[in-house]
């Protein structure tokens, strides 16, 4: 088997008196899309910098490919960046910019024009050699970015939330083009993001970040549908979190447990209960009408309020709305509960 | 470009201000432009007695004239390529690092434009002259440095802070060393500043006085020439003659030296 890609041994990174990053330990294997999940401020980039060698930690020890690199400057380790403001050069062309790893390389003009060429093409951007950066748009000049940093054939991209000046559509259709395009280079991958959808959408594995360590490590589904702690529960999609008393009537067990607002059931209020679910009883407070799917706020018989979101499939919005103010009751699998810890 | 400049007219009182406001500011340098070309040899007396282009010869035979000439190039020179680097050098520094100081030794960079010449000039004086250094043309290029350095150091920091995110780590990341990164990324980021302060340098050092008289041993510059001549009423055509190319070789630079920084903003990123 082969070294990991990364591997991170006991890193820490403080600030002054902040500890950006507290002892991690981390291992990213060879030919992942590695995704850091995180707030701002929570480590995530501090990470990825360190990786890059912009960043020096302050204890430990960064491994590429079993090589230790934490003294080694930014132009002798084998990676390379996309950087979240692109930073591609102003006075360059494009093709300037693509090739300026291979001219350092002293790479022969003929072959750096003909690997330029191969990388304009994988980003879908052919003939636009003698453009400048900022006769692009943002996606295109992402496009570039990402050129100039694969042309390098690094052991590791790091993408420091690349996608973050783009807009929705243009994000979802370069999400769906990373992953092919990663996938072609069988390259290691490390994205950093704030956003879960993005994390959840591309990546083989997902690290949640928080204070500067790492709350749970997984696959996008081990993530979504069994959040170690709660904080991994709310940041990662929406959650009900359940504990105590009420706890204890539904399941018989007083441990807090999570549960997604899209499993629910919302059922009327006197519907029989199957022996595979568990259920509560409430009022509807709030009915939000989104289109593709509803979302009800249901105040328990307790106290507590859930999310329960139901797609509409057959409703309209006349007939949800209808359910304000009403008793209801909710009824979810007691497979879809997910016990947690702290 | 029409969306640049609005199309309503300025209404008359405003113009009336500014052509007096020009005229205020451009008369006195017409004046001398006009008296060197009189007859008249020892004052100005007006409508002029007559039009010559004689003084142009009797000032191009000028030795004194040629050698202080000479000289202030020497010196704008010397004091703008001196400026040039230490200026860069201190603009990224304070750019790049965060130090303890930093805002006071921003200020203290700053401060010499600031300070009245004759200040600047005195303090150069004893400063010299208890180190017990020979006044020379050195330390003329000494004190023109302390001005010099200021506006470099103003443009450069100031493209800087201009530069689009992460270049210099981006040309890192890509394999350049930091003499590469230098060369291939920040020089050409900030070249059209160091071409528009260094022009600005050299404009100020080519006319300078007054810390020129404190810092200078016996040479003589050309605004010390010039200077000199007032007291010698003879040939008063000839300086207005010398007084002639000496706005026409400051004006040149200082307008490139606007052109460059205007175009430089006007497309930005787009070099």
């Amino acid at each position: 088997m082969t070294n990991p890609a990364i591997q991170f041994e006991k890193i820490s990174r403080h600030f002054g008196d902040v500890k950006a990053v507290d002892e991690v330990d981390l291992e990213i294997r060879d030919g992942e899309f590695f995704s850091m999940l995180g707030p701002s401020g929570s480590g995530k980039t501090t990470c990825l910098r360190m990786i890059a060698g912009f960043d020096r930690p302050t204890s430990g020890r960064i491994l590429l490919y079993g090589q230790d690199v934490s003294d080694l400057p930014p132009f002798q380790r084998d990676v390379n960046t996309v950087f979240q403001d692109y930073a591609l050069f102003p006075h360059m062309t494009i093709e300037g910019n693509i090739g300026y790893g291979l001219m350092i390389k002293k790479v022969p003009v003929s072959e750096r024009k003909r690997q330029v060429d191969e990388m304009l093409d994988l980003v879908q951007l052919p003939g636009f050699h003698w453009r400048k950066p900022s006769q692009l748009s943002g996606g295109q000049r992402q496009r570039v970015a990402l050129a100039r940093a694969l042309i390098n054939h690094p052991k590791v991209l790091l993408l420091d939330e690349p996608l973050g000046a783009l807009d929705l559509k243009l994000r979802q259709q370069m999400q769906v083009e990373l992953k092919a395009i990663q996938k072609k280079v069988g390259i290691t991958f490390i994205f950093v993001t704030h956003d879960q959808e993005e994390a959840l959408t591309m990546s083989d594995r997902i690290a949640v970040f928080r204070d500067g360590k790492i709350e749970q490590i997984g696959t996008p589904a081990e993530i979504y549908e069994r959040p170690a702690t709660t904080f991994v529960a709310g940041f990662v999609g929406t959650s009900n979190l359940i504990s105590g008393e009420t706890a204890k009537r539904i399941t018989g067990d007083a441990r807090m447990f999570s549960v997604r607002p899209e499993k629910i059931h919302l059922a009327t209020a006197n519907e029989k209960i199957p022996a595979e679910m568990y259920s509560a009883d409430g009022v509807v407070r709030e009915v939000i009408y989104l289109g593709l799917y509803t979302r009800y706020m249901v105040e328990l018989d307790g106290g507590e309020t859930l999310v329960v979101i139901e797609q509409n499939l057959k409703s309209t919005s006349m007939d949800v709305l209808k359910a304000k103010d009403q008793p209801t009751r909710l009824l979810w699998s007691k497979d879809h509960i997910n016990h947690l810890g702290a | 470009m029409p969306s640049k400049y609005s199309a309503e007219k300025a209404s008359l009182g405003l113009r009336l201000g500014a052509l007096g406001t020009l005229l205020f500011l451009y008369v006195p340098i017409l004046i001398i432009f006009l008296y060197a070309f009189t007859t008249d040899e020892k004052t100005f007396s007006f409508p002029l007695p007559g039009l010559t282009t004689k003084w142009f010869g009797v000032a191009l035979g000028r030795a004194d004239l040629w050698s202080a000439l000479t000289l202030s190039l020497q010196i704008a020179l010397i004091a703008t390529a001196s400026a040039l680097i230490l200026g860069t050098l201190a603009a990224a520094a304070v750019y790049r690092s965060n130090f303890f100081g930093k805002d006071a030794i921003s200020l203290l960079l700053i401060l010499p434009i600031a300070l009245p010449g004759i200040v600047t000039g005195i303090a150069l004086r004893s400063a010299i002259g208890s180190l017990d250094i020979p006044f020379s043309y050195w330390t003329i290029v000494i004190g023109h440095a302390t001005f010099c350095i200021v506006v470099v150091y103003n443009n450069v920091l100031a493209r800087f802070r201009r530069m689009q995110g992460s270049q210099v780590e981006a040309s890192m990341d890509l394999g350049a060393n930091s003499f590469q990164t230098f060369r291939y990324v920040v020089l050409p980021n900030i070249a059209t500043a160091l071409l528009a302060g260094g022009m600005l340098a050299f404009a100020l050092s080519f006319d300078e006085v007054i810390v020129t008289t404190f810092t200078a041993g016996q040479q003589t510059t050309l605004p010390i020439w010039i200077f000199s001549q007032l007291t010698r009423p003879r040939d008063r055509p000839v300086t207005n003659v010398v007084a002639m190319f000496v706005i026409l070789i400051t004006f040149l630079p200082i307008f490139f030296a606007q052109k460059i920084s205007a175009e430089a903003s006007d497309t930005e990123g787009d070099k």
